[in-house]
């Protein structure tokens, strides 16, 4: 059976807070934050489904949705692992080494760029300057920079996304309650 | 009212004018070609860059030239204003460089596309081209989607002059196409397969410059040029009617919305026009429409009204030239004064 | 080490809450402000001749001149954070650290403006830095610094965060308006500019993070004292975010004017190039501006020293100068190859372009492929020739700068390192493996 698709309480709570911030009549302004909190609540990407649902909490068309989500790169279009580790691959970072560390994830991992482990865990993306060049190389994971990477310190911190075992978004659960 | 000069000529247009209109109102001889603007569609234009000028003269009030070249389909005119189109060689290598771009991923399937010999894209590269490609890589191609039975989309010919988008916006309610994605990857789409389908929808056949969306009805039936436009109207209760039919022999190939001098429709008409109407004792003729000489729909084409007309001017011409020849005024300066 | 007015204090433990930030002097000069009338502000902001520090260095006071105060129409502060520049990293990081330094350069800059709601747009991909703002903020409503009669001076404002969902373009001030609007962030034809039509058409001001914080310390102590710091028209100090080949990356704040070889060199800030290394080039102010060679970039042509300034790092315009930019100091040793930094960088604006004017779309693609032809050891004799003609039908043609900042570091790395390309295209043998990872998602491997 398909999950109904439909924010939590909390979590609808926050996005017509949200919707709040912006004048009368302008409130397709909240769509970007709220595509993100569509992605923490259905599995880390957005569906037509969703998609749509969000289109009727906004109340406008379908494919404003889909003309907003698919321009910006944080938005997934398709299933992801349960942790996106994102690589970035930009100049500075590129300088550094970022190149040998997605050969080791990728070796590591068994994935190529844009790929998804087998058992659904993690989701291999590179993805531009994060603005972290003076730490680098680096790699983003949920909300998280890692920085200063080497290749033994991606091991570590792979395998401790892997033995929690939980789901990563970039707008992380946690400041749900918070945000209340 | 500002007086504006572009390629030398001067005009005076009211407040508000764009540069690209104040040259259609000179004509053909200094306006830009434009790929994406239109008229009739709000906020259209901008976006493919051939419409280009260089302002040499700011204003009266600021003479400086503006630093890069602007599109004269989004600027205004300002009083004293001085533009270079044609006679500027800069700004022609420039938009050959636009026209370059435009191509470079563009399919050239030419032979096989319905929009050819009434496509903008192969005017503009005949006009502001180069004869030869210098991109020798594998042009970017699309999945194909369905659109509807009606409309046939052809994603690797489109130009992105976003100019159905707006068509939908402004004429239709509930838009279901739009721009997906971004970069060269952009693309017209529904995303989730999705009909287009409402009373307006085929007009943005019309407004597309290229064959990226063109009629399915009239799909492979024949070259344009093989078929005579003929502009004829009837009573329909959505549209004003008024249309342009195509005929090949005795049958009616297709019908769109009567184009003027730049190419724009002058009528929206209705899919009930366009698709379902395609039987002679449908519509009232009006007489064979204008095309432009040049044109390759113009072989074999006769406009017999503007056939008189011309003749009727030739006449004319003549006889006022014999008038004053015996009014001792001399030929040159009438001629001068026209 | 200059003057330290934004990154006084910033590791001071818990300078990111509201209590030890007022402790430190916080929102004193918020205090001072609200004394004051806006148009006062307005001058002090002249007066101190701060400049847009996200890249362009617009005087940030004309700018506020600028806006349109039509009777009945609200207008809107709006805060750039949407640093994405390659090797810019300076607003996170004040964002991170002191969030309540731009919190109180919003309010102070709304109220000279006379906004009424205030936006901080920041990257979607900065989300943890967006809650420590969410929560700054909330700890400011709280303490009566925003909302209602602001410290009792009857001014009332509302401040929030807007996060973006990814996208480099959202960085030009049009783009980002549409993307606060809740639509694709593609850049806006200009007139009319935001200061008369901005988001949702009315009056905005749009100012990068650190241009805001500035605000502050000009607030504290005086515009005409802001304007004796730096060199000539550039006054103040400047963040700069240096990375690459050098020893101690990281955030600096510099007195504008200090000379480049000091900046590069000493123990005090990027403290030489790593391994002891020759230094072979620097992209001085982020991705965009044009890469200098060493020579070139410590001494200009005229043999001057050159001074960390938009006036010095300019001098000899694009043939032998670069930009100040948005201080993203890129540096390159000897072991870097300029070429595949430079198909990096082409990459990068490929990916980022957002597709609506056709050179911009079609051409940085181009140039991708034909510099990544190059890399693959297959590069034609023309090919070079061929990057500069591209990059020249792409700069200046297009809706907003991105076309521009994609040709400028094709046109510089080709003006000032056309040896090494044709070194690459001569004999492919003296290139070292280029993977094939980076090449965009959408592209098959090349048949040549």
């Amino acid at each position: 059976m398909e999950k109904e698709v439909k924010f939590s309480d909390e979590t609808l709570a926050l996005v017509h807070k949200i919707m709040k911030r912006y004048p009368e009549g302008k409130h397709k302004s909240a769509i970007i934050p709220i595509l993100h909190l569509a992605q923490m609540e259905f599995d880390g990407w957005l569906s037509p489904e969703t998609m749509d649902y969000v289109a009727s909490i906004l109340r406008i068309q379908p494919i404003e949705v889909y003309e907003v989500a698919s321009f910006y790169s944080m938005f997934n279009l398709k299933p992801v692992g349960k942790c996106l580790v994102e690589v970035c691959r930009t100049g500075p970072c590129w300088l550094l080494g970022a190149e040998d560390l997605v050969r080791h994830i990728e070796k590591k991992l068994n994935i190529k760029d844009g790929e998804t482990t087998a058992d659904g865990m993690f989701t291999l993306k590179t993805v531009e300057c994060l603005a972290s060049c003076g730490t680098a190389p680096m790699m983003q994971i949920g909300e998280t920079y890692h920085e200063n990477l080497t290749c033994d310190k991606v091991d570590q911190v792979l395998n401790e996304y892997r033995q929690k075992g939980e789901r990563v978004t970039h707008w992380d659960k946690k400041h749900i309650k918070a945000q209340q | 009212m500002p007086k504006v000069t572009i390629d030398g000529h001067e005009i005076e247009v009211p407040k508000g004018t764009t540069i690209l209109q104040a040259a259609r109102m000179i004509g053909p001889e200094v306006a830009p070609p434009a790929m994406c603007y239109y008229s009739k569609l709000k906020t259209s234009g901008g976006y493919c860059r051939t419409c280009i000028v260089k302002v040499t003269k700011g204003s009266a009030q600021n003479p400086n030239p503006m630093p890069k070249p602007v599109a004269s389909c989004r600027t205004e005119v300002m009083d004293g204003m001085e533009v270079a189109n044609f006679t500027s060689p800069d700004l022609l290598e420039a938009r050959k460089g636009v026209v370059e771009f435009l191509l470079i991923n563009h399919p050239l399937d030419c032979p096989i596309c319905d929009q050819a010999g009434e496509c903008d894209l192969q005017n503009l590269g005949y006009e502001h081209g180069a004869a030869k490609t210098r991109y020798d890589f594998e042009r970017r191609t699309f999945e194909k989607i369905d659109i509807g039975n009606k409309v046939q989309l052809h994603m690797t010919r489109c130009i992105l002059c976003y100019r159905c988008v707006k068509t939908a916006d402004q004429l239709c309610s509930n838009r279901v196409h739009g721009v997906l994605n971004r970069g060269d990857v952009s693309e017209i789409s529904t995303y989730i397969q999705n009909a287009i389908d409402n009373e307006w929808s085929g007009n943005v056949i019309d407004v597309c410059p290229v064959g990226a969306l063109t009629d399915k009805t009239f799909r492979f039936k024949s070259r344009v040029w093989f078929t005579k436009p003929v502009d004829a109207h009837r009573d329909c209760k959505t549209c004003a009617g008024k249309a342009r039919i195509w005929f090949k022999g005795e049958e009616v190939l297709r019908v769109t919305g009567r184009k003027d001098q730049w190419g724009e429709v002058q009528d929206w008409i209705c899919n009930d026009c366009r698709f379902e109407k395609k039987k002679v004792s449908d519509w009232t003729i009006e007489g064979p429409s204008h095309i432009d000489r040049h044109s390759v729909i113009a072989q074999n084409h006769y406009e017999l009204q503007n056939l008189k007309l011309d003749v009727g001017r030739q006449l004319n011409k003549l006889a006022g030239e014999a008038e004053k020849n015996n009014t001792n005024t001399s030929t040159k300066k009438a001629t001068a004064k026209k | 080490m200059g003057k330290q007015l934004l990154l006084d204090n910033i590791h001071a433990p818990g300078i990111a809450t509201l209590g030890v930030y007022r402790e430190f002097g916080g929102y004193k000069a918020l205090e001072k402000a609200l004394k004051m009338k806006p148009e006062e502000l307005v001058d002090e902001v002249k007066k101190s001749g701060l400049r847009g520090r996200g890249g362009a260095g617009f005087p940030t006071g004309m700018k506020w001149g600028f806006l349109a105060k039509p009777e009945g129409v609200p207008r809107h502060l709006v805060c750039n954070a949407d640093e994405s520049e390659p090797g810019t990293f300076k607003d996170r990081y004040l964002m991170e650290r002191k969030p309540h330094l731009l919190i109180e350069g919003m309010i102070i800059g709304s109220f000279a403006l006379g906004a009424r709601t205030s936006y901080i747009y920041i990257r979607g991909e900065m989300m943890y830095v967006y809650h420590i703002l969410e929560q700054a903020i909330q700890d400011a409503y709280d303490a009566g610094l925003l909302g209602e009669n602001i410290m009792g001076s009857g001014y009332s404002l509302d401040l929030h965060v807007h996060p973006g969902g990814g996208a480099y373009i959202c960085g030009e001030e049009t783009a980002l308006i549409e993307s606060l609007e809740g639509k694709r962030g593609n850049p806006r034809i200009k007139p009319p500019f935001p200061a008369v039509s901005g988001v949702w058409n009315r009056p905005t001001v749009v100012n990068n993070v650190e241009t805001i914080a500035a605000v502050v310390p000009i607030v504290n102590m005086g515009g005409e004292e802001y304007a004796k710091i730096g060199v000539g028209k550039s006054t103040g100090t400047k963040l700069i975010s240096a990375c690459g080949h050098i020893n101690k990356p990281g955030v600096y704040e510099i007195d504008l004017g200090l000379p480049v070889e000091e900046f590069l060199y000493s123990d005090n800030y990027c403290g030489g190039i790593r391994n002891g290394n020759k230094l072979k080039a620097v992209v001085a102010g982020g991705s965009s501006v044009p890469i200098l060679p060493a020579e070139l970039f410590l001494k200009t042509a005229k043999g001057e020293p050159r001074l960390m300034s938009y006036e010095s790092l300019a001098d000899g315009g694009f043939a032998t100068g670069t930009m100040l930019g948005s201080g993203g100091f890129i540096v390159m040793d000897d072991t870097a190859s300029v070429v595949k930094n430079l198909w990096n960088f082409t990459r990068f604006y490929h990916h980022e372009s957002c597709g609506q004017c056709s050179p911009c779309r079609e051409g940085t693609g181009w140039m991708e492929k034909v510099l990544y032809r190059i890399l693959d050891g297959h590069g034609k004799k023309e090919d070079v020739d061929l990057l500069w003609d591209i990059q020249s039908k792409i700069d200046g043609k297009t809706i907003c700068p991105l076309g521009d900042a994609a040709a400028w570091p094709v046109a510089s790395a080709i003006r000032h390192f056309r040896s090494e390309f044709e070194e690459y295209i001569k004999n492919p043998g003296s290139i070292k493996d280029v993977k094939h990872y980076y090449r965009l998602h959408n592209e098959k491997e090349p048949a040549y």
